[in-house]
């Protein structure tokens, strides 16, 4: 039932990026050229999904509980580490230079560019070594 | 050039808001898409596989179910540039799940919880994402 249900929201969230434009690379590209061709509209994206969100959240997190698992799963950590700074700014650049983030890369998979079969592959490489060496350096198995 | 899609873009936006609303109303999960793809790797720690799993499925299916319902193909011009992309992949991918999380975990859910780290985050990426395209395009001349 989870995987149904999962399966229609990242539908739903796929959609969103067709439909505002943000699975064209080139779109996201012109929107971080901003003495050039600049294109405004993932500011737009951004507004329309943190403004549904904002006030979604507020609703579903004052009911205690998710319809389903009996808790919800929010992120426990607060501090501005290292981490939370080194691995955006590495994300940016590598953003900056494709064009995609994890979400529009994934959805542009089966329309199989050329670049994207590269990019998809590399960037699973990417997250499994900074998984990897995350774990090394803690030893935990905190989730 | 893109055309601006102002009403469009919006129209997109909410509808990936509401996606992340239903996943925390449904399993009280963040639909961060790093934190989704990344932990479809070993270990597992948690019973979630099947749920991201499902989620990615949705997210590849998306433009083929839009081009069903519209008739439309689905746009996008993508670098062909392959040592280009490949470098730009393993960067967004190690970064983003370094940082836990990109521009859906921190951009869209974190300041949509009015987290602090996903503040700093998202400044982060926007900050290295303009200045490399600043040099990519004006001063390298791409």
């Amino acid at each position: 039932m989870s995987f149904l249900v999962n399966l229609m929201l990242g539908l739903l969230f796929g959609a969103g990026l067709v439909v505002s434009g943000m699975s064209d690379p080139a779109k996201v590209l012109n929107f971080l050229d901003l003495f050039g061709t600049w294109d405004p509209s993932l500011a737009f994206v951004m507004g329309g999904a943190v403004l549904v969100a904002f006030t979604g959240y507020r609703l579903v997190l004052s009911r205690g509980q998710p319809i389903v698992g009996g808790r919800f799963h929010l992120p426990r950590k607060t501090d501005i580490d290292a981490r939370v700074i080194a691995g955006p700014a590495i994300f940016g650049i590598g953003w900056g230079l494709g064009g995609f983030c994890p979400g529009p890369a994934l959805t542009s998979l089966g329309l199989a560019a050329a670049g994207t079969l590269v990019f998809v592959p590399a960037m699973i490489l990417g997250m499994w070594v900074a998984r990897a060496i995350g774990e090394a350096r803690t030893g935990t198995a905190a989730a | 050039m893109t055309e601006f899609t102002p009403l469009a873009s919006l129209i997109g936006g909410m509808m990936i808001g509401l996606s992340a609303v239903l996943l925390m109303l449904w399993e009280g999960r963040i639909a961060g898409i790093s934190g989704i793809a990344s932990r479809l790797l070993p270990p597992y720690r948690d019973g979630a596989f099947l749920s991201r799993f499902g989620f990615v499925i949705g997210l590849v299916a998306a433009p083929f179910a839009m081009m069903a319902l519209t008739g439309h193909q689905v746009e996008q011009t993508v670098s062909s540039n392959i040592p280009l992309m490949l470098g730009a992949g393993l960067l967004v991918g190690f970064g983003s799940a370094w940082g836990h999380g990109c521009t859906s975990g921190h951009g869209v859910c974190g300041l949509s919880r009015l987290s602090a780290r996903s503040f700093v985050a998202t400044a982060v990426f926007m900050a290295t994402a303009f200045v490399t395209v600043f040099f990519a395009r004006h001063v390298l001349g791409g």
